[in-house]
């Protein structure tokens, strides 16, 4: 495990710390900032196509996954069988068991926090939650953080739904929100990696493959083969004496 | 306008079924922690699932036909402002401001 040098001098101490809920807010913003066009736009798309305001906010607080939720609302207009709502949930959310491998679930004491945390962990909770800055983060921090992004979630995606109409059917485009969000997230991500380049070659070449060859089904096969693509890396290097 | 039972109960399933994928995991993999296969994996996991996400929000693009310039315009504004400014709001802002404004103007449709 690498450990920051410190290079910096501890500053003196001010008279007042920053209260927690700044520090929570501070780490969340960058999230936040793509969640709220994102669920504002969910929202709107929700009353766009005839279902309740109400239906937006329950589905963004309750099912809490932004992609799926998007595809939730097709299903649902639609009137698909359950079984369907439920293997197609499994298929795009079935990458958040690779989660459990890092997320420092081990830091948060409580079996109220726990429950809470696990239930709250998306994928954008779970890239600022086992990123190297949040490595001192206490498990109270990654609560309050996971807490606010839900709230953002929510609160965005109700505004979206009860302002839908007012929202011009010719602003499109906001969905990008959260590609850059995924983009800003990998590229601090790969930061951390500092100069392991096999390893984002390695997703990038998994998730490429598993959308030529098995498009309806893409992350699941994209997880599975950078896992396995990891895990040979990992065997094969480990017989030689020159491993880190 | 769906019947409303259905439409709770489909929220009831979706997030029973995505509860029960984040949390199971963890019972299951607790014991492996300490392994040097799961460190080497966790160290390596965040970037991979993060560059995944990035594939998988742009796998519908139309590469064959203009209009795909619009995000992929965009994605470079999001990298080239993260590489320089390191700013996330910033870079979220800024790729999304340049994606809104080319897909409803030069590259609408």
């Amino acid at each position: 495990m690498r450990i920051r040098p410190v290079a910096v001098v501890v500053p003196p101490q001010p008279t007042r710390a920053p209260s927690d809920v700044l520090v929570a807010l501070r780490d969340s913003a960058s999230v936040g900032l793509g969640f709220v066009p994102l669920g504002l736009a969910f929202g709107a798309l929700c009353v766009h196509s005839g279902l309740d305001w109400w239906w937006a906010g329950l589905s963004a607080a309750l099912a809490f996954g932004g992609s799926f939720e998007f595809l939730l609302i097709g299903l649902v207009v639609a009137a698909a069988p359950l079984a369907s709502i439920a293997l197609a949930a499994f298929m795009v959310n079935v990458r958040h068991v690779f989660y459990a491998l890092s997320f420092p679930l081990h830091r948060i004491s409580g079996r109220l926090g726990r429950t809470y945390s696990t239930f709250a962990l998306c994928d954008e909770a779970y890239a600022l939650a086992s990123g190297e800055q949040a490595r001192s983060w206490s498990g109270r921090r990654i609560l309050r953080v996971q807490f606010l992004l839900h709230l953002y979630w929510a609160g965005s995606a109700t505004a979206g739904a009860l302002l839908g109409s007012l929202i011009p059917a010719g602003v499109t485009g906001l969905d990008f929100a959260l590609t850059a969000l995924f983009t800003v997230l990998a590229l601090d991500a790969v930061h951390d990696l500092r100069g392991d380049l096999p390893t984002p070659l390695l997703a990038l070449l998994s998730a490429l493959a598993a959308r030529l060859l098995v498009p309806g089904q893409m992350l699941p096969a994209a997880f599975a083969l950078f896992t396995a693509g990891l895990l040979i890396r990992h065997l094969t290097r480990s017989g030689k004496p020159s491993h880190a | 306008m769906p019947d409303t039972a259905y439409a709770v109960a489909a929220i009831g399933v979706a997030a029973a079924v995505t509860w029960v994928l984040r949390a199971l995991p963890f019972a299951a993999l607790a014991p492996l922690r300490a392994s040097s296969t799961v460190q080497y994996l966790s160290a390596r996991m965040p970037a991979g699932v993060m560059i995944i996400l990035v594939v998988y929000c742009l796998h519908d693009l139309p590469v064959t036909e203009a209009r795909a310039a619009a995000p992929l315009v965009a994605l470079a504004t999001t990298i080239g402002l993260h590489l320089w400014r390191r700013n996330a709001l910033l870079s979220i802002l800024g790729g999304t401001t340049v994606h809104v404004v080319l897909a409803g103007t030069l590259f609408s449709h």
